[in-house]
């Protein structure tokens, strides 16, 4: 069988188990097992892929339509490693996602929506990772974006109805604005397709290519929440049960750096406006962290510091040197298995304190467990050694150094003091969560379900392991990151057109 | 190929009033926004897609027939958007059903930081203990919760408290719909 063939499973799978699973909603258990089964194969599936990745991009022409008309999908080492990570995250939080964490905030919670619409959300990341032309981009953004609208409102209380508002309209005009660009690049280059834009783009007057860059940068930043089109994120998503804030905050920021990082490689790779990246990445960091230390509720805190590390995915790309775009690379994978333990973790506080606000729950420090869970991850974010943090910010730094403008140093410094400034966000949250008395006379923690603590242990120990394998890890991003600059993807694409 | 002036100018009248109805607060009013300015885009598709008049099927020779990819295109976006104004309405019903109205609020813990500015007092998150402000340079206010300043009705939702909601118990009834909405 060729290994190309395989490529389109990680949309295929969880699209046609979302099918079976809406077609029992009576039934939550069939349901929890439908989606563990697909999400299971798709894991197998993507590890497959990175394998396979290694000899190069696997292409797969859907439909065979001849000409290159048709839709492609590509796994390149970049995809192929978003797709493993995304999958790792998504069937970790199923798990987590049991029905006590649906219901929290309603009474009214249509449980039965949510296992296909999770499913979807996982096919629509998984198609903007594989997607080979912008349109489909464009089609796996729209579908993942539905089901988190449906996610985030899920149960409909006031409050989530009006964080959804807030994100929906943002979304919407994105969305929008993306449609807006491929009109225009429909027009000026006539394909959509990766590769053959890559190749035509460079043919443009030089204003029409910044207007076609601009308008894509606007779009996948506001995905990816880069300051100032970051506003949008800490208002909406602390509102979400706990299991869908944490893929969230793992998965749907990533698809819009990633969509970043094939901007700045394939399309412009000579004109990528390095400098307005930087400053983007500086102000993304400064900012957020920022936002962090004023915050009082710590799912708020913790989409503040979300915002704030983008920042260094974003500096990454924007030295647009092989070792920052592996850094990046490394430091995505790195940030999307530990922003999602955090939310996750951050659910297990909210049950055993009774709220998330920091000036109401104190003394979690005589649950061990639940100390151990947080503490472990909130360091490896915060960046110190040994954690997986530290070395992604190693490289991000050596890179920026190697690069020596002025304003690569300005970022280096503005990354060591946003680490620091991390740190003491987390420390504030450990100070006041843990190891100060309970706030109320009698408060008793609540006991927290096994399937929770282990599933937050599974991935909390998935991030630990990232420390373990960073050398592979960190040699697989440098491959990847060649990959992305020496013309592989587009040769791979149209040797394979039908 | 020379684009058609009308298709650009339609195109671009729908995409400004589209932006001018999305910077509003009801959701009905930016869905009719969000309406406007996709079917503006849409039409600055049939501009990409060349002369018009010509049916988009393969068999007539490459000359004579219509690009039919912006078609696809405009296809599938009037599908997506189609579902974005199922989704918006449901939204406002909602929301109307909540509050008796439809008017995107202002963040609650926003409104609190910003309270907090306004009336010089320390972030909430350095208070060692709640309703008791530490900071001395502030006098050691008790009361952080009560503003000296007058705050914008819009930013404080009216009868929404600053709390989150205290999380249910397990063996909570399961009601019917409830007019709160929050159990």
């Amino acid at each position: 069988m060729d290994a190309a063939n395989l490529v389109p499973l990680p949309v295929l799978l969880p699209l046609i188990g979302a099918g079976v699973a809406l077609c029992f909603p009576r039934s939550p258990r069939v349901q929890r097992i439908v989606s563990a089964t697909s999400l299971s194969a798709v894991l197998v599936v993507a590890a497959f892929l990175v394998a396979f990745s290694t000899t190069g991009p696997q292409v797969l022409w859907v439909g065979a339509w001849p000409e290159g008309l048709g839709i492609v999908l590509v796994a390149d080492r970049l995809s192929a490693l978003m797709v493993l990570v995304s999958s790792i995250v998504t069937i970790t939080v199923l798990v987590f996602a049991t029905r006590q964490d649906q219901d929290a905030g309603t009474t009214e919670a249509p449980v039965s929506i949510f296992h296909p619409t999770y499913l979807v959300l996982s096919a629509g990341v998984a198609n903007a990772f594989l997607a080979g032309d912008l349109f489909n981009l464009f089609v796996g953004f729209e579908i993942l974006l539905f089901a988190s609208y449906v996610l985030l409102t899920l149960g409909a209380p006031r409050e989530r109805v009006r964080a959804g508002s807030t994100y929906i309209v943002v979304s919407i005009v994105s969305s929008t604005l993306f449609l807006l660009a491929i009109a225009i690049v429909y027009a000026a280059v006539g394909t959509v397709n990766f590769a053959q834009m890559s190749e035509r783009l460079g043919e443009l007057g030089e204003g029409l290519q910044l207007t076609i860059q601009l308008l894509l940068l606007t779009v996948f930043a506001v995905k990816a929440a880069i300051f100032p089109l970051s506003s949008w994120l800490p208002d909406s998503y602390p509102t979400a049960p706990a299991s869908v804030t944490a893929v969230f905050a793992g998965l749907l920021t990533k698809v819009g750096v990633y969509a970043i990082i094939r901007l700045q490689t394939l399309f412009f790779p000579d004109s990528p406006l390095t400098d307005l990246l930087l400053w983007a990445a500086l102000a993304t960091m400064v900012v957020g962290i920022l936002g962090a230390l004023a915050q009082n509720e710590i799912k708020r805190l913790l989409s503040f510091t979300l915002v704030s590390h983008i920042g260094y995915m974003v500096l990454g790309i924007g030295l647009a040197t092989e070792a920052g775009m592996a850094g990046a690379i490394f430091y995505v994978a790195h940030h999307i298995l530990i922003q999602t333990a955090l939310f996750l973790v951050v659910g297990l506080i909210e049950r055993a304190g009774g709220s998330t606000s920091m000036s109401k729950i104190g003394g979690l420090a005589s649950i061990p467990v639940l100390a151990v869970l947080f503490f472990v991850p909130a360091i490896n974010l915060a960046g110190l050694p040994p954690f997986s943090g530290f070395l992604g910010k190693v490289a991000l730094i050596q890179a920026g150094i190697d690069v020596g403008t002025p304003l690569a140093y300005a970022l280096v410094f503005g990354g060591i003091a946003v680490s620091l400034l991390t740190l003491l966000a987390i420390i504030r949250v450990w100070h006041r969560a843990f190891w100060e008395p309970a706030r109320e006379q009698d408060a008793k923690h609540r006991r927290l379900p096994a399937s929770w603590l282990v599933t937050a242990g599974a991935l909390v120990a998935v991030t630990c392991a990232i420390t373990v394998v960073a050398g592979p890890l960190s040699s697989f991003a440098t491959d990847a990151a060649h990959d992305l600059r020496d013309g592989a993807y587009v040769e791979a694409v149209e040797e394979a057109i039908p | 190929m020379i684009p058609s002036l009308a298709l650009v100018v339609a195109g671009g009248a729908l995409l400004a009033c589209g932006v001018y109805l999305i910077l509003e607060r009801s959701i009905l009013r930016i869905l009719a926004g969000v309406i406007l300015a996709s079917n503006g885009v849409n039409l600055l598709f049939l501009v990409a897609s060349g002369a018009a008049g010509r049916s988009p099927i393969i068999g007539e020779g490459a000359a004579e027939i219509s690009d039919p990819l912006p078609q696809a295109f405009v296809l599938t976006a009037i599908v997506i958007s189609l579902a974005a104004s199922a989704f918006m309405l449901a939204l406002s019903y909602r929301s109307f059903q909540l509050d008796g109205h439809d008017e995107v609020a202002d963040d609650v813990e926003d409104a609190l930081v910003r309270r907090r500015a306004d009336a010089d007092l320390t972030s909430a998150s350095f208070a060692e203990r709640p309703g008791v402000d530490d900071d001395t340079e502030s006098g050691g206010v008790q009361s952080p919760e009560l503003s000296p300043e007058e705050v914008d009705p819009r930013d404080v939702p009216d009868t929404e408290e600053p709390e989150l909601p205290e999380p249910l118990l397990e063996d909570e009834p399961q009601g019917a719909i409830d007019p709160d909405g929050r159990g």
